[in-house]
């Protein structure tokens, strides 16, 4: 089907980019991507995802929002405080592109519901702020051989790695397992800048277009980290483990598992 | 027979936009035919075709003040 004048004009500054053009965006309007979690991550990641016209986007998140969420997560208002964060998403982002399809999912991601939700996906986007939820997502990834974007961010630190099946090391290879519980506060306990999100959820969108238009070098094999304080950006090259747990030569975890997470923590952010 | 856009019913930079697709659906070195205004679409949509690769053969004035700008596509 043709461009209409409309979409020329609302992707002209994609197509007129040689590695976007119009293959690039029809490939982003055929483009499934989900975001887990509609908080400080996965806000911005949903609003440039729709304005960049991913066809598809699906939106999971059993939370609320909340007074406290709006110092950081941007797709939401005032007006929205107590509404479904799922469904106030899904109104921003068709207010935003209302050609593309929102689906919303009212669930946290456990280990009964994940390989389902991420069946019909393209691209996954791990905007969960606990470290149950980020392994979850992670060996569900990897079982279901999707790539996905893993992403966290605390007080003015955040930090960023890409998995492609097959291209490099998955979350679990960087670090084996959860912490121990308390070892590590929620952004809840210690806080977190409210920028920090739009820096970092910005960046898990750029990876998921990039990996849609199939253009440059993604963050594979690569861990990168951003320090706010010092305004430092660095990458951190990081191998495959032959015996990771998921994704190694033997692995041992061969279907999603949950950690034990309390009520509380789930309701963190 | 050359294929054919016309431009004059957009602005810059949808203008160069619409070019773009038209030359998307060619083959290299067949021709494209183009109908766009005078000022700045005119002054900018030749260069950015030439900046693309593509070869700028002919341009024309028309009587109603409107431009044909003739072309041909070059592969990557």
């Amino acid at each position: 089907m043709p461009f209409t004048n409309e979409q020329l004009e609302r992707y002209s500054r994609h197509i007129l980019l040689s590695e976007v053009g119009v293959k690039g965006q029809r490939k982003l309007m055929n483009a499934k991507v989900l975001i887990i979690g509609a908080g400080g991550l996965g806000a911005p990641a949903a609003l440039y995802l729709a304005a960049a016209g991913v066809g598809t986007i699906g939106i999971a998140d059993a939370d609320e929002v909340d007074l406290s969420n709006l110092q950081r997560q941007v797709i939401h208002t005032t007006a929205d405080i107590g509404k479904a964060k799922a469904l106030s998403s899904k109104e921003t982002m068709l207010a935003i592109n209302p050609e593309i399809t929102v689906n919303t999912y009212f669930m946290f991601a456990d280990a009964s519901n994940i390989l389902d939700l991420i069946a019909d996906y393209d691209f996954i986007i791990d905007g969960t702020d606990n470290f149950p939820a980020k392994f979850l997502i992670n060996d569900a990834c990897v079982l279901a051989g999707k790539p996905f974007s893993h992403a966290g961010i605390l007080r003015f630190g955040g930090q960023l790695t890409t998995y492609v099946p097959g291209q490099g090391a998955c979350y679990r290879c960087i670090f084996k397992e959860p912490p121990p519980k308390d070892a590590v506060p929620t952004c809840k306990q210690a806080g977190v800048i409210g920028a920090m999100g739009g820096v970092i959820g910005s960046l898990q969108a750029m990876e998921a277009v990039k990996y849609v238009i199939g253009k440059g070098d993604l963050l594979t094999g690569r861990l990168l980290t951003y320090d706010a304080l010092k305004m430092d950006f660095r990458t951190i090259r990081v191998p495959r483990r032959a015996n990771c747990a998921v994704c190694g030569e033997h692995p041992t975890i061969t279907k999603p598992v949950d950690y034990e997470q309390t009520e509380c923590d789930l309701r963190a952010d | 027979m050359a294929e054919f856009v016309d431009i004059t019913d957009v602005v810059c930079p949808v203008t160069f936009v619409k070019v773009k697709v038209a030359l998307e659906e060619l083959d290299d070195g067949q021709e494209l035919q183009i109908r766009l205004n005078g000022g700045e679409p005119v002054q900018n949509v030749p260069r950015s075709i030439k900046e693309e690769g593509h070869q700028v053969l002919k341009l024309t004035q028309n009587e109603d003040g409107t431009y044909n700008l003739l072309v041909r596509k070059e592969g990557d």
